[in-house]
């Protein structure tokens, strides 16, 4: 198209700019959540994510050394140091000595106090206290002032939510245990449904076509229906909350759209492969092992990456049938519930949670990308 | 047991189950019922043959019958039913029904329901087709294709998070950290707001979530569909003097009416069922309850099974027109 | 060694489409047997129903005397080799080819000495770890040839084989067909093509199907020859045989006819009982075998429309006399200019002239 004689540029430009606005709005709200989780809960609380991007102007009460750090030169008592503690990027432009006027005074003035001390500051945090007389006071003279900090961010919201033992909201376990939900529920339904999706595209037997067109009419059955009957019945016959429910349930509620896309997938391979087959001996069995499943990876993988996100993403079914009343078995999206109700402003922590349990599937979602587009394309009914 | 062991366990019995059954069971058949040596043998094979297909599917379709058909039945039934203390329970007719008919809480998420059907398809088709259509013509399309798919992968409840954190309200002396608060305060809004808390709006803002899921998934689909419009018919168009602007609209979108009907129907399925951003962002308080969550909010923080089956049948019979119409599509493709 | 016969088969699709109906065929070892026929004709169907890939509805199927109609396709001694190659797409050439002997549990020795005998034979040493997407069509054609071949089966089934490949190439895998076959003149073959150049030149015998059936079954110069009826005589040759309506005023070893757009009696070296005089027929002629003629004996006079030259023939194609009437083409030898617009008269030796009547032949009364 874009040969075409006479094509106006405005319009590209156009184009492209709706474009970068749109990839923007819909990057932003993740963004946002991906930035303040490794912000501290001060940062979060004082100033927009956006704007810990670049460097910001922030007013900062600051402290210099006390009575201890004085050394006696040339007959006067000196305390000197930095105010940042250590070396740091920060820029100081104004600064005062009472918080009435924090910015009496520019980088590199001399500040008399009324004592007759003496404080300068520099930009960079420097200091030089002076007085003729010994310093007394334990705690230091009070520097306010406002400077310029670079971007700064930090790992420890990680480090507390997913490592520190002591932490009883930690997301480690509940990670732990969507993994174990997950894995399964993935692994087993893609089994069932690949036998039964090749009976329905390639054997012949009477039912065939209402079968199919149950397995249609089941994708779209809203899971909400199943939740009683089922924890009634999971009660009945004794598995009751947990792991096993879950699974099984996972597995069910899967199944549909599994054997709908496999079946789409292998009914399209060709037939002459599958009688070649035959005629050279192969079982339905060994037609099906040998040919039909290592051709039908592609089908495969989509369907793995749909169930994987979905139970992974899943909250519904593990309230449910999962999560039992000692919450030993809580997964992350339930964590994560429970954290906004009672977290709800510590962004730091809610950031952080919900990113640990973003970070698997956004990693899936790049990496298989392909069949995952696949998968979309052929299982929506059409 | 650790659950990590469990966990591999079920997947070695699970796994190895499947396969076991469906290798001993062909076994089965065709060493034990019909062999296929002997006298017999070709009617033997023949027979094996007409059994073997429901070897195969009978996993499945156990699971899908327990898992799914079962429940739709056994729900309709409770629907009909009352709990009474004792494991008993008691055929009330239409008396839940009725119950739930009674309720402003049902009939609000009713009308948030509607809304929801209205507003969620109808958006994430039009900016599926406007991020397909413009994404086609750039040379980083991919890329942009790929981030605004990326929400598609997160979950309903990260979701939640996300746009919350996107909501978030200080008050007016401190620094907004929500943007669309800064936003707000930046066009001249003069105080902060708690979108969450409006009613009407906040409807809005919690359908805006599902919105920015969604439009990745009918992008994808669309983009294919756009994709397989014969360029001839595009280039018929330009010859003939279209605009881009008709070419699109005239020629194009016509051509992928059956897709985007297909994405349409497949949303509004979604939002159905939705859940999990209700639940989580509001939990139905300020009038934002939809029919799910209020379901859940019967069954198990009311424990009222009856209502609760009812409600369920209601999303049900919502969703069926969907449902016989997509059967109704696979049979006739069939032919 | 492998007898296939064929008693009364019929095929019916689903209870209602009937397909084939009284197929009636006894194919003896070491034959090659080619089906031809129009499209949608049921070749493909009568092949796989000898593979055993579809049921037959009734009639009974036997090799060597062994009932298949129930035989499960790998029980039956075949191999086949289908149109689209069908080899398995996941798998090098040598796990194609050894595919099937895996699976008979034949040992790996046994395995590997018939695959490199096999690859040396049909020149695919050098890809024998190559998927087949890294092969050129006549490669994969050779594989899929190679990997029934060792198998050594009783029988060897080919549906269209060639007709993915380009026009050269046909030719010269065709050639290699022939040759194959002639290496083992013990294999029985049955060949299935809509290409009747494929048929002449391969078939032992051929077996021309049409309206659900078997039209006639014969050498291909037998069908040329003596087709059996009107489908036969057009199907067979190219262009297909003139059919030009008459009657018979003479009956006799040599049977005289007179044609309707003709002038005076023309003779065909076929002979007629005395109550067909007077009979309507279709007098037969091939293209080929017409001949100008100057005397007031011909079977046919008209204006060349179009002629086409092709250097070693002249087609000529001659208006119609009426509307209804089927055009008539001619075949003349050598050059021809300037035979636009003339007004020809034709005839034919009596030895290649064919009468048939209700569309039988006269031959086989
Ligand atoms: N599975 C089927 N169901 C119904 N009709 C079929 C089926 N397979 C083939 N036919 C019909 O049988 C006829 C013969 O087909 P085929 O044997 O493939 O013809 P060909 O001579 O071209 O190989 C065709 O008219 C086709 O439409
Ligand atoms: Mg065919």
């Amino acid at each position: 198209m874009a040969a075409i004689a006479g094509t106006k540029s405005s319009l590209t430009w156009a184009v492209h700019l709706s474009l970068v606005a749109m990839v923007l709005l819909w990057l932003f709200p993740t963004a946002g959540l991906l930035v303040s989780s490794f912000r501290t809960s001060d940062q979060i609380a004082t100033s927009g994510w956006w704007k810990s991007l670049g460097a910001s102007e922030q007013n900062l009460t600051l402290r210099t050394g006390g009575a201890a750090d004085q050394v006696n030169r040339d007959n006067k008592f000196v305390i000197e140091g930095n105010l940042f503690g250590e070396a740091s990027e920060a820029v100081i432009s104004v600064w005062g000595t009472s918080s009435r006027s924090i910015s009496d005074y520019s980088a590199g003035d001399t500040a008399e106090l009324k004592n007759g001390e003496t404080v300068t500051v520099q930009a960079n945090g420097d200091y030089i206290m002076e007085h003729s007389e010994e310093f007394t006071g334990k705690r230091g003279q009070r520097i306010f002032a406002t400077a310029k900090t670079p971007p700064e961010f930090t790992l420890r919201n990680y480090n507390y939510m997913l490592f520190d033992p002591t932490n009883r909201e930690g997301m480690a376990k509940a990670f732990f245990n969507t993994l174990t939900v997950t894995i399964p529920a993935t692994i087993i339904p893609i089994l069932v449904a690949a036998f039964a999706a090749y009976a329905l595209a390639w054997m012949d037997f009477p039912g065939r076509a209402l079968l199919i067109a149950v397995v249609v009419g089941l994708l779209v059955v809203p899971l909400q229906l199943a939740l009683i009957p089922l924890l009634k019945l999971h009660n009945e016959i004794g598995i009751g909350k947990g792991y096993l429910g879950a699974w099984l349930a996972h597995t069910g509620f899967g199944l549909p759209l599994a054997i709908y896309l496999l079946r789409n997938y292998m009914v399209g391979l060709p037939r002459d492969i599958i009688e070649n087959a035959k005629v050279d001996g192969a079982t339905d069995f060994q037609i099906f092992t040998k040919i039909i499943l290592p051709l039908s990876f592609p089908a495969l993988a989509s369907f793995a990456i749909f169930q994987f996100l979905w139970t992974w993403n899943d909250l519904l079914v593990a309230l449910v049938f999962l999560i039992d009343s000692t919450g030993d078995t809580t997964v992350m999206t339930k964590q994560i519930v429970e954290l906004l109700g009672t977290r709800g402003g510590n962004w730091e922590i809610l950031a952080t949670s919900a990113f640990v349990s973003i970070a698997v599937p956004l990693m899936v979602f790049f990496a298989m990308q392909k069949y995952l587009v696949r998968g979309l394309l052929a299982g929506s009914v059409k | 047991m650790h659950p990590a062991l469990q966990a591999v366990l079920t997947i070695v019995i699970g796994v190895g189950g499947c396969v076991g059954y469906f290798y001993f069971s062909n076994q089965f058949l065709d060493k034990v019922l019909f062999p296929g040596t002997g006298p017999n043998a070709g009617r033997n094979i023949s027979r094996a043959n007409m059994v073997r297909p429901w070897l195969f599917l009978f996993p499945a379709f156990a699971a899908l019958s327990v898992y799914l058909a079962y429940p739709v039945i056994e729900t309709l039934r409770l629907s009909l039913t009352e709990r009474l203390p004792g494991n008993e329970s008691q055929f009330v007719g239409l008396q839940n029904y009725q119950n739930m008919f009674n309720e402003p809480k049902f009939w609000e998420a009713m009308r948030n329901n509607m809304m929801w059907l209205l507003i969620v398809p109808a958006f994430s088709t039009a900016f599926g087709l406007l991020a397909a259509q413009l994404s086609d013509r750039v040379r980083w399309g991919n890329l942009a294709k790929s981030l605004i798919f990326m929400p598609m992968a997160i979950s309903f409840v990260g979701a939640a998070v996300i746009w919350k954190l996107v909501y978030d309200a200080r008050p007016i002396d401190q620094d907004q950290i929500g943007v669309l608060n800064a936003l707000y305060l930046f066009f001249g809004g003069t105080e902060p707001q708690n979108w969450l808390t409006i009613p009407g709006w906040n409807n809005i803002f919690l359908m805006a979530v599902l919105v920015w899921i969604q439009t990745g998934f009918a992008m994808v689909i669309l983009s294919a569909a756009l994709r397989g419009i014969p360029e001839e018919t595009v280039e018929a168009a330009i010859v003939d003097g279209a605009n881009p602007f008709q070419v699109f609209f005239k020629i194009k979108v016509p051509q992928i009416m059956g897709t985007i009907v297909v994405v349409w129907t497949t949303i509004t399925i979604v939002v159905l069922k939705v859940f999990d951003i209700v639940f989580a962002m509001t939990n139905g308080q300020w009038e934002t309850q939809v029919l799910a969550n209020y379901m859940y909010d019967k069954l198990f923080r009311a424990n009222d099974w009856g209502v609760g089956s009812a409600s369920a049948m209601i999303i049900m019979l919502l969703v069926s027109p969907i449902l016989i119409w997509n059967v109704y599509n696979a049979r006739k493709e069939m032919q | 060694m492998a007898n296939l016969k064929l008693t009364n088969v019929e095929k019916t699709y689903g209870g209602s489409v009937n397909v084939l109906n009284n197929i009636n065929l006894d194919i003896k070892t070491g034959e090659l047997i080619v089906f031809v026929g129009p499209s949608g004709c049921g070749k493909s169907t009568l092949l796989r129903m000898i593979a055993g890939l579809e049921s037959i509805t009734s009639g009974d199927f036997t090799i060597d005397g062994e009932r298949m109609n129930d035989m499960p396709p790998a029980q039956r001694g075949i191999a086949m080799v289908f149109q689209s190659y069908a080899l398995y797409p996941h798998m090098t050439v040598r796990d194609n080819m050894s595919f099937a002997l895996k699976l008979a549990k034949k040992s790996p020795a046994e395995i590997d000495a018939a695959i490199t005998k096999v690859a040396n034979t049909l020149q695919l040493t050098e890809y024998l770890d190559r998927l087949p997407k890294a092969l050129s069509g006549g490669q994969r054609q050779r594989v899929a040839i190679g990997r029934s071949i060792v198998r050594d089966p009783k029988v060897y089934l080919f549906d269209e084989p060639l007709s993915n490949l380009d026009a050269a190439l046909r030719v010269a895998t065709r050639i290699e067909i022939a040759q194959l076959k002639e290496s083992m003149p013990e294999s029985t073959m049955v060949y299935v093509t809509h290409d009747q150049v494929e048929a002449m030149t391969l078939a032992t015998r051929i077996v021309v199907l049409a309206n659900k059936g078997i039209a006639q079954v014969g050498s291909p110069l037998d069908l040329y020859e003596r087709p059996e009826n009107e489908f036969v005589a057009q199907f067979i040759g190219s262009p297909a045989m003139n059919l030009l309506s008459g009657k018979i005023v003479e009956t006799g070893d040599v049977t005289q006819v007179s044609v309707d757009h003709g002038n005076g009696v023309i003779a065909a070296n076929i002979p007629s009982s005395p109550d067909m005089k007077g009979a309507s027929v279709n007098v037969g002629m091939r293209p080929e075998d017409m001949v100008p003629v100057t005397g007031e004996n011909y079977a046919f006079e008209s204006k060349v429309e179009i002629s086409e030259a092709l250097g070693e023939v002249t087609q000529v194609y001659f208006e119609r006399q009426t509307p209804e009437s089927s055009p008539v083409i001619a075949k003349l030898q050598g050059i021809h200019r300037d035979v636009r617009s003339q007004t020809m008269r034709m005839s034919a030796d009596p030895a290649k002239v064919h009468l048939f009547a209700d569309g039988q032949s006269l031959l086989y009364r």
